[in-house]
């Protein structure tokens, strides 16, 4: 019971995405990341070798994930917290439903969570009789609007100030409907008042995590509002839900990736808040949860190990790659169909709900590659999508008309003698057609080309048989 | 040359698909700035560096392209490309293509060694500080994406712009970004293809100038095409075209107009 | 076969392992006993001087205030100070902290109050398990002494931060967490925080001020 996947109208939804003139001016937002990136990064000269030894912990991490695992959970339970295994999304589900029911929870809080977007969490507890309510305020805001997040940062980039202002005043109908709603201020100080209310009140406080830390069994979340830690204190019971990627081996470890984590993702050194949990409160302890859960999901990452996307496993969820990506910036996050968007999105999302779904994504990509340049963990996007490609050649999923244009391409392309013909005598002939004005308005076989832009015309002969007739070479 | 003279190194010129097609000037263009720099160039019978077939996920098809295009080039010192992208697919991805077979690894990995773009071969390579063309008018470069995040060229097609007599090179904004090209994407992802050069047009525009240069055909094709598309009178070439001083032929796009510049 | 047994026999079946291989259990087990240390950026080293410099530096970045006194005792008068300064109530709630609990209160007008916040509470104090240069970053452990809602709920949160817990990077935050907690263990809570509350989720303005606290002031003794 996921978010509905539009992935397979990948194309319907750019349409859709570009002529929407308010994402497109809420979009421009986007761009601010990459100065903010960067003056972060060039403010910390170790950065680059900080991501190289982020890399190396992540993949000694995966390369022995089940032992970490193990020690893991066995400091869980030292500290007095519960580890529980999902293998699905639906299992993961049933576990937080369970965790509810036994405890007659009626709301619970959230706090920013992809995984919980990933297994449908929200719509879960809903359909039970559960009030959950996201308390990021990005989050908070796409939840009035009924949307999903369209960027695992800023997850309501693509809604403006306009739009948060009738949301508010549609669902706080206690309030006086003649305040002063005009400033971003004042938005934020009601969010923060009806939310304080529901964090004080929650039965049950949910998160994700950004690391779990074998060392001491540890969860560790990252925020900048404070959200995640009164969802997490408060209420008696704090539940974890995180995918078994996100173990890493030592506090010291974690120190070295959190170096790059906040940097890579608004270009901050640190988030404001960075809060490791260990178990339920402590005998003494005058606040703080009375039970601790954490539950493990697997959800397709046992099967990206050992494969050609197990480096898509090192990802922090920083938001790096969208922030720089040109389709990310042209046609935002929803277009992407599901959770997660972006070039990490493109890369996860064919291994998490299959290549026939989802094997778009990876194909709406130039491989400009700035992806891969700012990637904290350094994983090399364009190469998996283009694996992610592969398996679509392989298995005769890609469109009939590509294959043959193709198969024409390269059945030249692997003769030589027979191209160099070919081409020479196409090209003058296109060079024929176009020469009066250097360029056509529309080609055959080229409408995807020159519905948007002139084709240029050929100058003539070819340059090899130029050369040839120059030369009189024969190689 | 600013360098001393070094032995003539044999240039095996990988003229690209793109050029050899569409705009042969580029190739005697860069003929021309290679020969100027001392070495002595050959262009074997050659088709394709296999992009499109890797790029599309047909693997079969790029290892059998690669290994012709790795023998028609055997006897060369070297292998120059006026092209970011094609050269990053010989100098990068050859070896990539042949990971699983160890003897074709070898030979992929010493092939590469061998292949360059055509500016920084130039200038890193061959040491070549300053051109004697001469070209009069705004010039802003766009990095082309290969070029710039495979092989580092960003600033060597800069300095040699800046040694043009005439020349007036102008900065214009995401330089670096994308021009939305990305090979059959521009035709597969029309719209999207679409919604990302004309943010390069836009970007062009502001610029001021008055000729869009760059180091690779495929770009220089999409941007020209929305460019005048769009009605902007913007003079689009090839950054060789300009450092050869061999700037006769119309640009790209332009029929000829009988007028010699 | 529980779900356990499932993920964990999917993750060997992938890796090609039977999860008993002795180099393997050997190289998990140094690695969580020794936690190597990997790159520490040079910006929060040096001497004492130099990383105090750099923790306000990067406090202030951060939008926290900080005030810098010589001695304890004079912790009252500059809390009293700062609330008058900012026009806020004079009350004030904190932990059982022995080190902020002794001092002379009674010579300011301010009510004091403690334990745990409710939500009700305007403006909090809390000392520091340690600050850490390179962010100005401040670490913050739950227990009686320093409650973690003091850190959370309150509009005004004050943090005392003592010199000699002014150390420069994270590892050595770890390093004083595990010599105080013991190996493999840690508090049930450990707050880093860097700054006040803040968000930047409408039209990308950045606003103090979310949920947690929308001031942040640093008191540095000594």
């Amino acid at each position: 019971m996921t978010i509905a996947v539009t992935t397979p109208r990948f194309k319907d939804n750019v349409h859709e995405a570009l002529h929407d003139e308010r994402l497109q001016g809420a979009l421009l937002h986007a761009s601010n990341f990459i100065g903010r990136r960067s003056t972060a990064v060039d403010r910390l000269p170790e950065f680059d070798a900080l991501r190289d030894s982020a890399r190396a912990i992540k993949d000694h991490t995966l390369a022995h994930l089940d032992l970490y695992l193990e020690a893991y959970e066995r400091k869980v339970a030292e500290a007095g917290g519960q580890v529980h295994y999902a293998r699905t999304s639906a299992e993961a589900v049933d576990i937080v439903l369970g965790l509810c029911k036994e405890r007659g929870a009626k709301a619970v809080t959230k706090g920013k969570s992809m995984i919980s977007e990933e297994i449908g969490l929200n719509a879960a507890l809903e359909g039970a009789g559960v009030e959950a309510i996201e308390t990021d305020l990005g989050e908070y805001i796409i939840q009035l609007r009924g949307e999903a997040p369209s960027h695992i940062i800023a997850p309501a980039i693509h809604v403006t100030k306009a739009d948060v202002e009738a949301d508010f005043r549609r669902a706080h109908r206690d309030l006086p409907p003649d305040r002063d709603l005009s400033q971003p201020e004042q938005l934020l100080g009601e969010a923060r008042g009806i939310l304080r209310n529901k964090f004080l009140t929650a039965d049950i406080g949910i998160t994700g995590a950004n690391f779990l830390v074998a060392e001491t069994g540890t969860s560790i979340i990252v925020t900048n509002e404070g959200n995640g830690d009164l969802t997490q204190i408060l209420p008696k019971v704090h539940v974890v839900v995180a995918s078994i990627e996100k173990l890493v081996p030592t506090l010291s470890d974690v120190a070295q990736i959190l170096r790059v984590l906040a940097r890579s993702a608004t270009g901050q050194d640190m988030s404001v808040y960075t809060t490791l949990s260990t178990g339920p409160r402590r005998p003494g302890d005058p606040d703080g949860p009375e039970e601790y859960h954490v539950i493990l999901l697997d959800n397709g990452r046992s099967a990206m190990l050992g494969g050609d996307f197990e480096d898509m496993l090192r990802c922090i969820r920083c938001g790096a790659c969208m922030n720089h990506c040109p389709v990310y910036h042209a046609v935002g996050g929803h277009a992407y169909g599901w959770v997660y968007p972006g070039p990490m999105g493109a890369v996860l999302t064919p291994s998490l709900i299959g290549v026939a779904e989802g094997g778009q994504l990876p194909n709406a990509s130039t491989f400009c590659g700035r992806c891969e340049q700012v990637c904290p963990m350094r994983i090399p996007l364009p190469k998996m999508m283009r694996h992610w490609r592969e398996r679509e050649f392989e298995r005769h999923l890609s469109p009939a008309t590509v294959r043959s244009g193709l198969a024409f391409w390269a059945f030249f392309a692997k003769r030589p003698a027979l191209y160099r013909f070919a081409t020479n005598l196409g090209m003058r002939a296109l060079n024929l057609a176009g020469r009066a004005r250097g360029r056509f308005s529309w080609l055959p076989f080229a409408g995807g080309w020159t519905r948007y832009r002139d084709m240029t015309a050929p100058q003539g002969p070819t340059f090899q048989s130029q050369w040839r007739a120059k030369s009189g070479a024969v190689r | 040359m600013d360098e001393a003279v070094k032995p003539a190194l044999r240039v095996g010129l990988f003229v690209t698909c793109l050029v050899d097609l569409m705009r042969p000037s580029v190739g005697f263009a860069a003929v021309k700035l290679l020969e100027e720099a001392g070495c002595k160039v050959v262009v074997p019978s050659q088709t394709c560096c296999g992009q499109p077939a890797y790029n599309s996920g047909d693997r079969a098809t790029a290892q059998a392209i690669a290994r012709q295009t790795m023998a028609a080039f055997e006897d060369c010192d070297a292998v120059v490309a006026p092209s970011g992208s094609c050269a990053g697919m010989l100098a990068k991805h050859y070896p990539e293509l042949f990971a699983d077979e160890p003897d074709m690894a070898v030979k992929a990995n010493a092939f590469a060694a061998k292949c360059h773009e055509l500016v920084s071969f130039l200038f890193d390579r061959l040491g070549v500080r300053k051109v004697s063309a001469r070209y009069d008018g705004a010039v802003a470069y766009h990095d082309s994406c290969s070029g710039l995040r495979e092989l580092g060229v960003m600033s060597q097609p800069r300095k040699l712009l800046a040694s043009v007599e005439g020349l007036r090179l102008v900065e214009m904004n995401e330089a670096d970004v994308c021009c939305g090209f990305g090979g059959t994407f521009a035709v597969k992802y029309g719209e999207l293809s679409d919604a990302i050069v004309r943010q390069k047009s836009a970007n062009v525009a502001a610029s001021g100038a008055d000729t869009l240069l760059a180091g690779d055909l495929g770009c220089l094709m999409n941007m020209a095409g929305k460019m005048q598309r769009e009605g902007r009178a913007v003079k689009v070439r090839h950054v060789a075209e300009v450092l050869a001083g061999m700037t006769n032929d119309p640009p790209i796009g332009e029929a000829a107009t009988g007028a010699k510049r | 076969m529980s779900a356990r047994d499932d993920i964990f026999a999917a993750i060997r079946r992938s890796l090609h392992v039977t999860g008993d291989e002795a180099p393997r259990r050997a190289a998990v087990a140094s690695r969580l006993a020794e936690a190597p240390i990997g790159i520490v950026p040079q910006r929060g080293q040096g001497d004492a001087a130099h990383r105090a410099t750099t923790f306000k530096a990067e406090a202030a970045r951060a939008q926290a205030s900080i005030a810098e006194i010589a001695r304890v005792e004079d912790v009252p008068a500059e809390i009293a100070r700062f609330l008058r300064d900012n026009n806020l109530p004079a009350t004030l709630r904190m932990g059982d902290d022995e080190r902020i609990g002794a001092l002379p209160w009674a010579e300011t007008s301010l009510e004091i109050s403690f334990g745990p916040s409710d939500g009700h509470d305007l403006n909090a104090i809390s000392v520091a398990f340690a600050a850490v240069a390179e962010t100005g970053t401040l670490a913050l452990v739950s227990g009686r002494d320093n409650p973690t809602t003091l850190n959370l709920l309150p509009d005004n949160h004050i943090v005392i931060v003592f010199a000699s817990d002014l150390v420069g990077d994270f590892e050595s935050v770890f390093s004083k967490l595990r010599s105080v907690y013991g190996q493999g263990r840690a508090p049930r809570t450990l707050n880093f925080i860097t700054g006040p509350s803040r968000s930047a989720d409408i039209e990308q303005t950045l606003l103090l001020g979310a949920h947690g606290p929308r001031r942040l002031h640093i008191v540095v003794i000594g």
